[in-house]
């Protein structure tokens, strides 16, 4: 029964009071442990055409008469553009269409960044349109532009109020600890540099629009476009059937979707417009940078008794403030906990979520310090986790935690530190360092999904979600399959088209599985149980004595076997069709994933280069429904997350504003000459209070504790304690050179 | 506009293009072969690659014009064990990277049949995979033939 409820709802750690209409979902959760489907690795359902070049992405999309876009961007960090002549590029040979400022949502007058588009041409080559944005008449006025994160702070250059948070007596505990370690930490500024550019075509079919467009969120990029438009919102269907990455910021509908979309209107014709590598590292969105001012105070004995920390975000002109001080309220045990986080409102482009936004960065801080904290107390850093381990966040009990599990199982990899530091010489030091994870990944309604049974037998999964890369696709199909009683060929799962399905959530925040999983299941039970009651009437027996295994429906005293196909066969065009709903997160608990790194690194100290060389990755994800799927998002995560630590930085020059790091040799990702030996490892244990799955996910979990742990392993191969991401070559020579300057004053680590 | 003759896969074609016109952007555009992906178009990823002769070549930044011997593209490898290879092992997220990744990959193991892990390593370090399907990569490679 549909019930109202008021909740909270969480994504990528930003949480809303929201009224929500929920289906209860009645189903019990499996027992613990591989199923038949759920819990075996699967290859993934749409492996082979995308390895084979078939799968069709936005990028490959040709509609007859489709036209290219290019758009005109600001070369100034702030400027207004005061006139502007779109004629001059009307009249150039092949061009169809141009839109200027306030033509087309997203195209402003305002440009607060360099590289924030003002206009857009279409015309019948993407060469033609880039060489007709020259010959836009455009005069700019320049306005003043705040570059730097704590200059903008200062003169009141901000997103909103500052964000204040106290537990406790701060300045008390602080001033009572035995032993108190201060750092300032600073993360830098990362692109997510998906392969796939950001980009859509747009058609218009009468007064319908076709949205084809490479995003993590089909359902909402239709609404959003319905609402700027002015369009009811069942008038644009939105596709996305194959997605070339996004990794948080291909969240939204984007400037490039809205020129696309009224060059298309104004021309008559399909319109595609497609960020090229050099737009997408200025303009499509990135990981902002931050401050951090941190302080851990401790009894003598180990106990964590404060907290504290002075957070800068550094926006850029738009994007949201996520939470940076997260781990460092919600990690360890400690009665006093009081951060500030100001949101500096800057002249760059602007962020988008990227990959557990602010848990990254927050995470690199915290675990630093909570490591030279252990230095200073004179206790492993393993054990210091374990004495302060949270047994709640802040009073509200988890749904599930198993972190101190996660802690037993690196506990092997952490006692081979002593044998790692040993295979140190003069030149290459070798150490081990460690480092906790902590974000949110619980999903939650709504979330629907329909199943489909017709007389073949087989299930299709209808739903309006999409796969990213993630293999969320296979993931649906596995559930289903083991509910429905199939095997996992007989299903198939149909997405990516806001025309095909019922609404499905966003894939970011780790919540697609946990949230469109319960629903999917639900659909498939739905389905199980009408083709069970159809058997029932057809065999003369009692449903509660039918089942469907394996593909037949069985009775339990085994004289009934028949194959579902045989069965429906019977039925001709008749369809059975079930339909799901992602039931409510559980009331006062806290939804959270959990895990820990034990990372072994290698530095060069005469040139300051860093080595990874072994990471293990243990993760409490609850169920994991394919192992095979999961290991491959742990190796994405740790690598992503090592290119964040070593090599990534996006550079701007500081007097212009202008990126600096457009092309992928200037902004340097890793490689498959730069992977280290990976290990993966899960609890596997179903969260019992979150849905009839127990699931939650796994996209960012993995990308979090990182680089806190490769710069633990530094401190412990070197004594140099890094401050900066990335941890450049001088980054590490500084910190070197720091730490032997300390060695030579004898001073002592701690404050 | 010049004639160009072009062995794709086995298949001859004569088409006029621009003296400019990169290898990538007449097999996608014109051929309609659209495995080949473009996601730089400056040379830097790899996503391009297809085969020249047997060589690997960046056909977004080669010349269609200056093209010299037969051209495979991924579609022309679609029945490799290579492919059958990736998928068993997971190799490939969004795939996006992926074609380009086979092509590399099919070059590497018609010169070496059984390359190391190492020479994995060096021969497909010009291929980015944004997403980290390296280990899966080179799992797939070293039992390309399994």
């Amino acid at each position: 029964m549909a019930r109202l409820i008021r909740t909270e709802k969480e994504v990528e750690g930003n949480f809303e009071e929201v009224w929500l209409v929920v289906e209860e979902d009645p189903l019990q959760q499996w027992p613990a442990g591989p199923l038949d489907a759920v819990g075996r690795p699967a290859v993934r359902k749409d492996a082979r055409e995308r390895v084979r070049g078939e799968a069709r992405y936005t990028a490959d999309i040709r509609l007859p008469g489709m036209l290219h876009a290019a758009v005109l961007r600001s070369p100034y960090a702030h400027a207004r553009v005061t006139s502007i002549d779109l004629a001059p590029a009307l009249a150039l040979p092949g061009v169809h269409g141009a839109v200027g400022p306030g033509e087309a949502p997203g195209l402003e007058q305002e440009a607060g960044y360099a590289g924030a588009p003002v206009a857009a041409v279409a015309a019948e080559t993407f060469g033609q349109a880039r060489a007709a944005l020259d010959a836009i008449a455009i005069e700019w006025e320049q306005l003043e532009a705040v570059l730097d994160p704590e200059e903008a702070v200062e003169r009141g250059a901000v997103h909103g109020e500052p964000e204040r948070y106290e537990r406790g007596d701060f300045k008390r505990a602080v001033a009572e600890a035995d032993v108190v370690v201060q750092g300032t930490y600073r993360t830098q500024v990362v692109l997510h540099n998906s392969m796939e550019t950001h980009q859509s075509v747009c058609e218009w079919v009468g007064d319908r629009l076709d949205v084809y467009t490479s995003t993590q969120y089909v359902w909402g990029v239709r609404n959003e476009v319905a609402r700027e438009l002015g369009l009811a919102p069942d008038r644009v269907r939105v596709v996305c059937e194959y997605m070339g990455g996004g990794f948080g910021s291909k969240n939204s509908a984007g400037e490039y979707t809205f020129a696309a979309a009224v060059l298309a209107r104004k021309t008559g014709r399909p319109v595609r417009c497609a960020l090229t590598r050099r737009e997408e590292n200025t303009a499509a969105g990135n990981r902002n940078a931050t401050i951090q001012r941190l302080t851990a105070a401790a009894r003598s004995d180990g106990t964590i008794v404060a907290l504290g920390g002075d957070y800068v975000n550094a926006l850029g002109w738009g994007g949201w403030s996520a939470s940076t001080e997260g781990p460092l309220k919600m990690l360890y045990a400690c009665d006093n906990v009081r951060t500030v986080r100001h949101t500096a409102k800057i002249n760059t482009p602007p962020m988008k979520a990227f990959r557990a936004p602010g848990f990254v960065e927050g995470t690199f801080g915290l675990e630093c310090l909570i490591d030279r904290l252990a230095a200073a107390l004179d206790v492993d850093p393993l054990e210091l986790r374990r004495r302060n381990y949270a047994s709640s966040n802040d009073g509200t009990p988890f749904s599930s935690k198993n972190l101190q599990q996660c802690y037993e199982r690196a506990e092997k990899h952490w006692e081979r530190r002593h044998d790692v530091r040993a295979r140190s010489d003069a030149r290459w030091k070798r150490g081990v360092g460690m480092a906790s994870q902590i974000w949110y990944g619980g999903g939650g309604p709504p979330s629907y999904a329909w199943a489909r049974v017709g007389s073949d037998g087989r299930l299709a999964v209808v739903t309006a979600m999409q796969d990213i890369g993630t293999g969320t696709r296979t993931a649906m199909a596995q559930i289903a399959a083991e509910e429905f009683g199939v095997p996992l060929d007989r299903v198939e799962v149909m997405l990516g088209d806001t025309s095909r399905g019922p609404f499905a959530t966003l894939s970011a925040g780790s919540s697609t599985t946990p949230s469109m999983g319960p629903a999917v299941r639900a659909a498939a039970a739905d389905a199980k149980r009408q083709v069970i009651e159809i058997a029932a009437q057809r065999y003369d027996l009692e449903e509660r004595v039918l089942d469907i295994r394996d593909g037949r429906i069985v009775s339990a005293d085994g004289n009934l076997s028949v194959a579902v196909e045989e069965f429906l066969d019977l039925l001709g065009n008749v369809q059975i069709l079930g339909k799901g709903a992602r039931g409510p997160n559980p009331a006062g608990m806290s939804v959270l994933t959990f895990g820990v790194h034990v990372v072994e690194a290698a530095v060069d100290v005469e040139t300051g280069e860093v080595r990874v060389e072994r990471v293990a990755a243990i993760h409490d994800v609850g169920r994991i429904i394919n192992p095979l799927g999961a290991e491959s998002q742990v190796e994405g995560g740790v690598i992503q997350g090592i290119g964040h630590t070593l090599s990534e930085a996006r550079l701007m020059d500081p007097e212009t504003g202008r990126i600096l790091t457009t092309t992928l040799d200037a902004y340097r990702m890793p490689t498959i000459a730069d992977v280290p030996e990976i290990m993966c490892e899960f609890i596997d244990e179903p969260d019992p209070h979150l849905t009839s799955l127990g699931s939650k996910g796994l996209g960012e979990p993995p990308i979090v504790p990182i680089a806190a742990a490769i710069a633990n392993a530094i401190r412990d191969a070197t004594g140099a304690d890094v401050y900066e991401l990335p941890i450049s070559r001088e980054e590490m020579l500084r910190a070197l050179r720091e730490a032997k300057e300390r060695e030579r004053r004898g001073a002592p680590a701690a404050v | 506009m010049p004639e160009l003759r072009l062995t794709v896969n086995g298949d001859e074609h004569r088409l006029d293009a621009p003296i400019g016109a990169s290898l990538a952007e007449v097999l996608r555009e014109r051929l309609g072969l659209t495995g080949t992906k473009i996601a730089c178009n400056e040379g830097h990823c790899g996503a391009c690659t297809v085969q020249v002769g047997g060589v690997p070549v960046l056909s977004c930044i080669t010349l269609a014009h200056a093209v010299d011997g037969d051209v495979t593209t991924i579609e022309g490898l679609r029945d490799h064990p290579l492919v059958e290879a990736f998928v068993r092992a997971d190799a490939v997220q969004c795939g996006f990277c992926t074609p380009g990744q086979i092509v590399s990959a099919a070059a590497l193991v018609a010169a070496m049949p059984e390359p190391s892990a190492e020479e994995i390593r060096h021969a497909m370090a010009g291929n980015i995979c944004r997403c980290g399907t390296y280990p899966k990569i080179e799992e797939a490679i070293l039992h390309w033939r399994d």
